[in-house]
């Protein structure tokens, strides 16, 4: 610990501390008056806390929130280890600042186990600064004095000082080292671990202007864009005679496609007083594309493919373990299928849309994005606007999933900025024709049984999308993709179609589609060897091992514990009464297991078949995300969010095209799910002894086939093809 | 206001107060209330009535505001989430929908919120059948549903917090 600098009372510039881990460093502090501060000033602690002389805390919240509660779950780790009041903190979004904070991002449930131990530190450290303060203030040493509830007290005399009073000498305080600094144990929370209501909860439903579609600026005018009807399509001719004279238009803007398709495809910009006046301009366009770029890449052509490529069962190696045609020549029972899922689109409810204004060449942004430094950077490159002329402010997000980890939209609106303030808006039907789609997928297995019932051998022949026999963004497979290292004789080999689909990654990237093809598969080889699939998974879990590479800069581990695993299956299964199931017509329990980002979940779903309908009554959710849950309010609904996310998938979602041209416009044509579809989901946390994880995406995949072999069971129809309907 | 050119002058009663805004007959109420008004609570999401969150009353009843053209509601009453923040059943919807934290990104809430409370007005309380039925026409692609129905019994008084 630093001592207190002297000379506390003059202004004084206090030099920033270069913290290592934490992204914190001392700033600037405010010009000390000589007797402290006013009631209404306040003191910057560090990058994050900010506190005043009533003793409210503003704690900025760094990373964009898209839904997954990471504006409130964030901000309570600070406030616990600050040990202060929740009531008293005020979270505050934060702007886009390179500078300022790290790992500004939404993405791969990383928020929890990246920022478990830096915001609890970011918020110890400004704890003991306040505690060094009342130190210097009173003259008691600081190993005398204690924090409690937005108070330093000297127990010993009955003596306390608020943070508040606090806050201003603080500030002055070099930030303590990080790495060192101390942090509570998990017996002393009390704030992490309870459930909390967003901090910007009752603001949305006081119908505050808070997302990105709300943002307003003095003469702001409102633009809609119309690019190619298919993926790849170059624009050849503009004819906006029409458009130009309909109602409202201030201008239109072609805007020439730059990088490759990712980043900004050819189109034209309508830009009109009003949004509606905009869309009707659109209409007007007479846009003439050279769509021959896409020609044959139709998704029934993919998939006669696969079957040829399946038929011919060549393919890469990803793997190969023992001798799987050796054993499957010799296997007791023999058995094979093919699965296969459909390209999905995002379809966040907030359509894609950024608020830009471009003065004196300099960029002021307001955009959903779930990485808003790729933008910026993106604009930079492209557009040749530098990045440090450039302010982004993160607005509240309508919903990630993934589709916000690119910035097409922002990219465009900054094309589409000039001197009067643009809000740029997609409809619906660009939205769905104009994403990076969850990649459809194709997997030929197979596996041998021996004559005791055990999987001696298996593999997988996967057909996946990309380019020069490399699958693109989250349509590879790992080569340790489960059961890889707990069936003897395993292979993996891949096969790859070319594709100009633009893909990417949709809540729980790979493990979406790759749940649902593995545990329906190994549903079957279950039965086939006289076993359900938890007893057969128990079996392949049955000895303590790690599966994959370990290494991560956070020290929680990537690999795959069959220890965890096996704690949520036998968890799921009690919870559910699986032993107990009803085995009637038309009713049944299937199993899905699946571990990914970090979080080890076990599921089990009670399904109604009646003829073609498919209802899901219950689901039973058995989930190891490590040794904390922070907010039990928000984790408990990201699980449930996800589970029902997996029934909407398997129920009805499916992207398809036609020379390239995606064949969905709406919300007719590509269904999300409705309230009837959610069916009561119990959530169980296994506490175990590993760091805390993150809850965004790992509930998805298992939920899929665990209803998929439900069906199944009650009706005796296998799942193979996704969506059912 | 005047009516700007090519434009209309309509008489909009909103919240309970009368607003003159100028636009083309043809504009859907969602993008008089969200650009003329400035009423941030009614959302955009497909434009087309499949999705409910530009879900407002007219005259009490639940209406996507997306497909509503401007010139036929001049005269009716119009309500959003902002103007039912006070009254009996919109407060006590609210106050469910934060005490067991319905939302997750938030954008299709309001038109939850003006669902339900077209809901309970008319049905004060509602079976599970009921619920469902009255809010199968807004999307949450959060997929909350289970604390919407939650929410609707709490405000309803069939079940504690």
């Amino acid at each position: 610990m630093t001592e207190l600098p002297t000379g506390l009372a003059r202004r004084s510039f206090l030099k920033v501390a270069a913290m290592s881990g934490g992204g914190m460093a001392l700033s600037l502090a405010l010009p000390a008056l000589a007797d402290g501060y006013g009631a209404g000033q306040s003191a910057r602690l560090t990058k994050l806390v900010t506190i005043d002389r009533a003793g409210t805390i503003t704690i900025m919240a760094k990373n964009p929130e898209i839904g997954q509660g990471v504006m409130t779950s964030l901000p309570m780790m600070i406030a616990e280890e600050l040990d202060c009041d929740w009531a008293s903190v005020v979270v505050e979004q934060g702007d886009y600042d390179a500078a300022r904070y790290e790992r500004q991002r939404a993405g791969g449930s990383f928020a929890i186990p990246n920022e478990w131990l830096p915001m609890r530190r970011a918020g110890a450290a400004a704890r003991a600064m306040l505690v060094q303060a009342a130190s210097a203030k009173s003259g008691i040493a600081a190993g005398d004095l204690s924090t409690d509830s937005g108070f330093v007290h000297h127990k010993a005399s009955g003596r306390k000082w608020s943070y508040g009073e606090l806050a201003q000498t603080a500030a002055k305080v070099p930030v303590p080292d990080l790495d060192t600094v101390a942090l509570k144990e998990p017996g002393q929370f009390r704030i992490i671990g309870k459930p909390t209501v967003g901090v910007d909860s009752r603001k949305v439903l006081a119908g505050e202007p808070l997302f990105g579609i709300d943002m307003r600026l003095p003469g702001m005018v409102h633009a809609v864009v119309e690019t190619s009807p298919a993926h790849g399509g170059k624009l050849k001719a503009v004819d906006d005679t029409a458009a130009r004279s309909a109602h409202g238009v201030v201008s239109i803007v072609r805007l020439d496609g730059v990088g490759d398709p990712d980043v900004m495809p050819d189109g034209v910009a309508v830009v009109a007083t009003n949004y509606w006046y905009a869309e009707q301009a659109r209409k007007r366009l007479k846009l003439d594309w050279d769509l021959s770029g896409a020609k044959g890449h139709t998704l029934a052509a993919y998939a006669s493919e696969a079957t040829r490529l399946h038929d011919a069962a060549k393919g890469t190696d990803l793997r190969r373990d023992g001798d799987p045609a050796k054993a499957l020549a010799g296997a007791a029972k023999r058995l094979k299928a093919r699965y296969s899922y459909p390209f999905i689109a995002h379809a966040t409810l907030e359509p894609q849309n950024c608020t830009a204004l471009y003065t004196d060449g300099k960029l002021e942004m307001w955009a959903p994005a779930q990485i808003p430094g790729l933008g910026v950077s993106l604009i930079e490159k492209h557009l040749g606007i530098p990045a440090d002329k450039q302010t982004l402010h993160l607005t509240r997000i309508g919903g990630g999933f993934g589709r916000r980890l690119f910035a097409d939209f922002m990219v465009q609106a900054a094309a589409i900025a000039k001197a009067l303030p643009v809000q740029l808006l997609w409809n619906r039907e660009e939205d769905i024709k104009r994403d990076y789609y969850r990649p459809g997928g194709w997997h030929a297995f197979e596996a041998g049984i021996d004559a005791s019932g055990k999987l001696v051998a298996l593999t997988d022949h996967f057909v996946t999308l990309g380019s020069d026999g490399k699958p693109h963004r989250s349509a590879g497979m790992q080569p340790t993709h489960f059961p890889a290292e707990l069936v003897p004789n395993l292979a993996y080999s891949q096969d790859v179609i070319d594709t100009v689909i633009p893909m990417g990654p949709l809540r729980a990237p790979g493990s979406n589609a790759l749940a649902f093809a593995f545990q329906g598969f190994l549903d079957e080889v279950a039965e086939a060897a006289g076993k359900d699939l938890p007893a057969l998974m128990l079996e392949l879990l049955a000895t303590d091992t790690m599966i994959g590479n370990d290494t991560n800069s956070w020290g929680t581990g990537f690999a795959f514990r069959t220890k965890r695993a096996r704690g949520v299956v036998e968890h799921v299964l009690k919870q559910s009464g699986w032993a107990n199931r009803p085995r009637e017509q038309g009713r049944g329990y299937g199993f899905g297991f699946y571990f990914s980002h970090l979080g080890y979940f076990a599921e089990v779903a009670d399904v109604t078949v009646k003829g073609s309908d498919i209802k899901v009554n219950r689901m039973w959710v058995a989930a190891d995300v490590g040794s904390q849950i922070v907010n039990p309010c928000g984790a408990e609904s990201q699980v449930t969010g996800a589970v029902i996310d997996g029934i909407g998938q398997l129920l009805g979602q499916k992207i398809t095209f036609t020379d390239g041209a995606i064949d969905q416009r709406n919300f007719d044509s590509f269904s999300l799910a409705r309230i009837d579809a959610a069916p009561e989901i119990e959530v169980d946390w296994v506490i175990t002894d590993n760091p805390p994880t993150g809850l965004g995406e790992p509930a998805l995949p298992p939920a899929i086939p665990a209803v998929t072999n439900a069906i199944y069971a009650a009706s005796g129809r296998r799942i193979r093809d996704l969506p059912i309907g | 206001m005047a009516a700007r050119d090519g434009e209309r002058e309509f008489v909009l009663k909103i919240n309970g107060k009368a607003q003159t805004i100028s636009a083309t007959p043809d504009m859907p109420l969602l993008w008089a209330l969200r650009q003329e008004v400035g009423l941030a609570s009614v959302k955009f999401g497909c434009g087309a009535a499949l999705c409910g969150a530009c879900t407002v009353h007219l005259n009490g009843s639940p209406v996507r505001s997306c497909v509503l053209p401007v010139s036929a509601v001049a005269g009716s009453e119009i309500t959003t989430l902002e103007g039912v923040q006070e009254d009996p059943v919109g407060k006590k919807l609210i106050d469910a929908w934060t005490e067991i934290d319905v939302m997750q990104c938030g954008y299709c809430q309001a038109g939850q919120v003006m669902s339900a409370h077209a809901l309970l007005s008319r049905t004060p309380e509602p079976s599970a059948e009921e619920i469902d039925s009255a809010m199968s026409g807004n999307v949450c692609r959060c997929a909350t549903y289970p604390r919407i129905r939650q929410a609707i019994r709490i405000a309803s008084r069939q079940e504690e917090a």
